[in-house]
């Protein structure tokens, strides 16, 4: 299945690109990798990931330090909000950093309207919680005695923290890295709004050359090009798990925490500004969709019912959130099962060599579409899901199918470290006392996952619900989801359709974060493990 | 009956057990004994069914197990550390294996109050796995493997992860249970004592293979090789010469004298003579490292009031029963030949 909607789409998107006649135009990709605007924005993408990743590290290890090894009140409140912005749809952050940084907003003066730092902000915005968790749960597992040795053996805090704790949290930090470079690199909706013309990605581009230009070969070949980008840095990021998981024994939930001290003022001031710029875009956000042009109040909220200013929607906004709960709901179902049978797959560690290394192979596949662009995933099934051997373009089930392979590799990475990290004598312990293979997954493998599974699930659908670059294209006009409304109604001029446009953006957020919060409430239970965003 | 053939595992290509065949008769106890990575846990689980074997069989009642899988073998396994299960609690857990046994919910709890009382633990059913300790775990542990009344029970370092005292307490309870419920059961253990403790029968393991089988007081009598005497705990070993010295002067040649280190005991009117090198205190008394003319360094020991002082000569006595001949067997079977 995954083959057919991932592999299948992709595949013959390359193909069409690559080898139009049928036979490979080795000139025809030259020319276009020759272009220095590919050039340009190719550069431009992989140095503005990689700082947006950079900054994110920075600005997330005091933070991570300060939410999983200290104990203070109100932990676990924070904890959860830190997350919010990561379940936030792209396009609802982009459109809060526009409104912040815009002539009329209220940080006009900074001049970063349209530049490079309101990009770098809005990613970091984005990823901050990605970085603070993956660190965090490693740094409240961390074996405190090598640490503890140095102090004994005359080391400051300072050079403890240089040389012993950073260097044993390395692959948490790497890993932490690469993945927020991926979600910076193939990122799409920030780039469109806040990017403008100025400023692309390559997925941004794909986009254009085939939305706006039709030009199939160009997007083909940029689409190849984010492909090899990804494909190096996945592999990259394998490695460093490889060795992160043998470095990094977790030990058992004994709990590490301890309160605040002095010397973690300065890791609680880094927090507390990050918190304040968490929370500036989300505040602004919300004050201007009470701005109506009467006034302060609900009437941009009331205008959803509506088909907006001079008729640009097809249908009311109230219908596209319905359309939007709904296929959110069929996609987070699909991911899940896809999820869960790739996990329990991916988790076994057969015995024969041959074998070990074909899970390894679909473990590296199955992470693809986390870093290969939704753009390509969604133009792939537009042209490759519309005619036999497959139609499904006129299919209520495209647009989940769609979003589910955006959010299948999140809800794998969610549940399989749970089940890789379960002691398999546990199965095996209930094998030899009588319990099939059924029996043992039902009651060994179910109940170890169950608290993952659950916050996969909550991560899959907020996902699905704010998903932008793969629904942007395959969604008709008369079925667009919440985000393409928004997307429609900034694009276009008037007041009315603004308000209306942050008004959505607001229910929207409001929606992603409650789906995460009420399942991290039901089934947070105990705190620390890895568990429900863990990543 | 359990027996195994010619059993052979490998892994990656790399021989972990080669070619071990051994019997357990009914409600016997056989321990496994060598050291770390001889390959007796490998073996263990193989016979359990958790390993594929590449050679030889494993039979129970003469019905080879090859294709039978681990949940339909009716044996049960103990880990060295318990491996409960944590989501469900104490009962949840012995109650695991009964499932197939076909009683009711009231038949169950009898069944594991039972159990607990057999394992020293009664009105534990609704405690928390997370709350046991280290023995109380291993005891649960032991109800749950015992619960579903096993063919065959397989420990695998049951009581290595416990500390010394507790480990002491639980030897005795588990011989006690093993008895009074006429287990049939394989122990693995690199720790002689234990196995001496626990088993009727034992094999002696060494890097995948068996060096010696038999009932525990005939491999503690007669070793079959040096490596096998050294690892039950005769650690210095002499030859016809040496031997003579301290006054075996039957020993066949080829064949050699082998010491525990309470073999040579301080005593005044002892006929030996010996010059203190070094003491060292113990709780039971003194462990002292003696030379003697023409035999060179050996243990020995002193009550724990004795003050010998090291350069000073003193009188020993050979305790015979802390010595075995090695190679006798050997030796015997040339003989006649």
């Amino acid at each position: 299945m995954f083959l057919l909607f991932f592999c299948y789409p992709v595949g013959s998107l390359i193909g069409r690109g690559i080898a139009p006649a049928g036979t490979v135009d080795v000139q025809g990709v030259i020319d276009v990798l020759g272009k220095p605007r590919v050039q340009r924005i190719a550069l431009f993408t992989g140095w503005q990931a990689a700082a947006s990743a950079a900054l994110a590290v920075a600005l997330g290890l005091p933070g991570a330090y300060l939410l999983y090894c200290c104990r203070f009140p109100g932990r676990t409140a924070v904890r959860a909000l830190v997350t919010v912005p990561f379940v936030l749809p792209t396009i609802v952050v982009a459109l809060a950093f526009r409104t912040l940084f815009a002539a009329d907003g209220p940080l006009a003066g900074w001049g970063w309207d349209g530049s490079v730092w309101a990009i770098l902000a809005a990613h970091v915005f984005l990823n901050y919680a990605v970085v603070v968790r993956t660190v965090g749960v490693s740094w409240a597992h961390l074996d405190r005695r090598p640490a503890e040795a140095a102090r004994s053996l005359g080391a400051g805090p300072v050079r403890v923290l240089l040389t012993i704790t950073l260097p044993a949290l390395l692959p948490a930090i790497a890993a932490a890295f690469v993945l927020v470079f991926l979600f910076c690199a193939t990122s799409f909706g920030i780039m469109l709004i806040l990017g403008g013309s100025q400023y692309g990605t390559l997925e941004t581009e794909i986009y254009r050359q085939t939305a706006q230009i039709g030009d199939l070969r160009a997007a083909a070949v940029l689409s190849i090009l984010q492909l090899v980008l990804v494909v190096v840095v996945l592999l990259v990021a394998a490695a460093v798990r490889r060795r992160g998981e043998a470095t990094l024994k977790l030990r058992a939930s004994v709990d590490l925490t301890r309160p605040m001290r002095r010397a973690d003022m300065p890791a609680l001031l880094v927090t507390a500004l990050v918190g304040i710029g968490l929370l500036a875009p989300l505040a602004v956000l919300l004050i201007r969709s009470l701005h109506t042009p009467t006034g302060f109040g609900l009437g941009n909220y009331q205008a959803l019912s509506g088909v907006g200013e001079s008729n640009v929607l097809v249908t009311p906004v109230t219908a596209a959130l319905g359309y939007s709960l709904r296929t959110a709901l069929v996609a987070a179902a699909l991911s899940v099962l896809i999820g869960v049978l790739l996990s329990v797959v991916l988790a076994r560690r057969p015995r024969r060599k041959v074998a070990r290394r074909a899970v390894g192979t679909v473990d590296a596949l199955v992470m693809l579409p986390l870093g290969v662009s939704a753009v390509t995933v969604g133009f792939g099934f537009l042209i490759a899901l519309d005619s036999p051997p497959l139609d499904l373009r006129s299919s209520p089930l495209l647009i989940p199918i769609a979003q589910a392979m955006v959010t299948t590799p999140l809800v794998v990475r969610m549940v399989l470290p749970v089940l890789r990290a379960a002691d398999d004598r546990l199965r095996q312990a209930a094998a030899v006392l009588g319990a099939g293979p059924m029996r043992v997954w039902w009651s060994v493998d179910l109940p170890i996952m169950s608290r993952a599974l659950a916050g996969a699930s909550a991560f899959a659908f907020a996902v699905a619900l704010g998903e932008f670059g793969a629904t942007s294209f395959i969604a008709r006009p008369e079925t667009p989801t919440l985000p393409v409304v928004i997307g429609r109604l900034i694009s276009r001029p008037g007041q009315v359709n603004a308000g209306m446009a942050m008004a959505a953006a607001v229910v929207l957020a409001l929606l992603c974060a409650l789906s995460v919060f009420l399942v991290d409430a039901a089934f947070g239970g105990r705190r620390g493990e890895p568990g429900i965003g863990g990543f | 009956m359990l027996d195994l053939s010619a059993v052979t595992v490998t892994y990656d290509g790399a021989p972990a057990v080669s070619g071990v065949s051994l019997e357990v008769p009914d409600r016997k106890v056989l321990a496994l004994l060598g050291p770390s990575g001889c390959g007796k846990s490998t073996l263990l689980r193989a016979i359990a069914g958790l390993e594929p074997t590449t050679g030889g069989r494993i039979c129970w009642d003469g019905v080879d197990l090859v294709d039978v899988p681990v949940h339909r073998r009716g044996f049960g396994l103990m880990f060295q550390d318990g491996v409960l299960f944590p989501h469900r609690d104490v009962a949840g857990n012995i109650a695991y294996g009964l499932q197939r046994a076909g009683l009711d919910r009231r038949q169950v709890a009898a069944r594991v109050g039972d159990l607990l009382e057999l394992v020293g633990l009664p009105g534990y059913a609704s405690r928390r796995v997370a709350t046991l300790s280290g023995g109380e775990a291993q005891r649960v542990a032991l109800a749950r493997a015992l619960a579903p009344r096993p063919r065959l029970l397989l420990l695998d370092e049951p009581l290595a992860a416990l500390d010394r005292s507790l480990r002491e307490r639980l030897l005795t309870d588990l011989r006690d249970v093993l008895t009074s419920t006429g287990t049939t059961a394989v122990f693995v253990t690199h720790d002689q004592h234990e196995a001496f403790a626990v088993a009727d029968l034992l094999a002696v393991m060494r890097s995948g293979t068996v060096r010696q089988v038999g009932s525990t007081a005939q491999v503690w009598s007669t070793p079959a090789d040096e490596w096998v005497a050294g690892f039950v705990g005769y650690r210095t070993l002499l030859m016809g010469a040496a031997a003579a010295a301290i006054g075996v002067r039957t020993l066949l040649p080829g064949c050699r004298l082998g010491l525990r280190t309470a073999a040579l005991v301080l005593d005044d009117e002892g006929p030996l003579v010996g010059r203190v090198l070094l003491v060292t205190p113990g709780p039971d008394g003194l462990v002292l490292t003696v030379t003697i003319d023409g035999v060179g360094e050996l243990p020995a020991i002193g009550p724990a009031g004795a003050r010998p002082t090291p350069g000073e000569n003193v009188r020993l006595r050979l305790d015979q029963t802390a010595t075995a001949v090695i190679g006798s067997a050997a030796v015997n079977s040339a003989l006649v030949r």
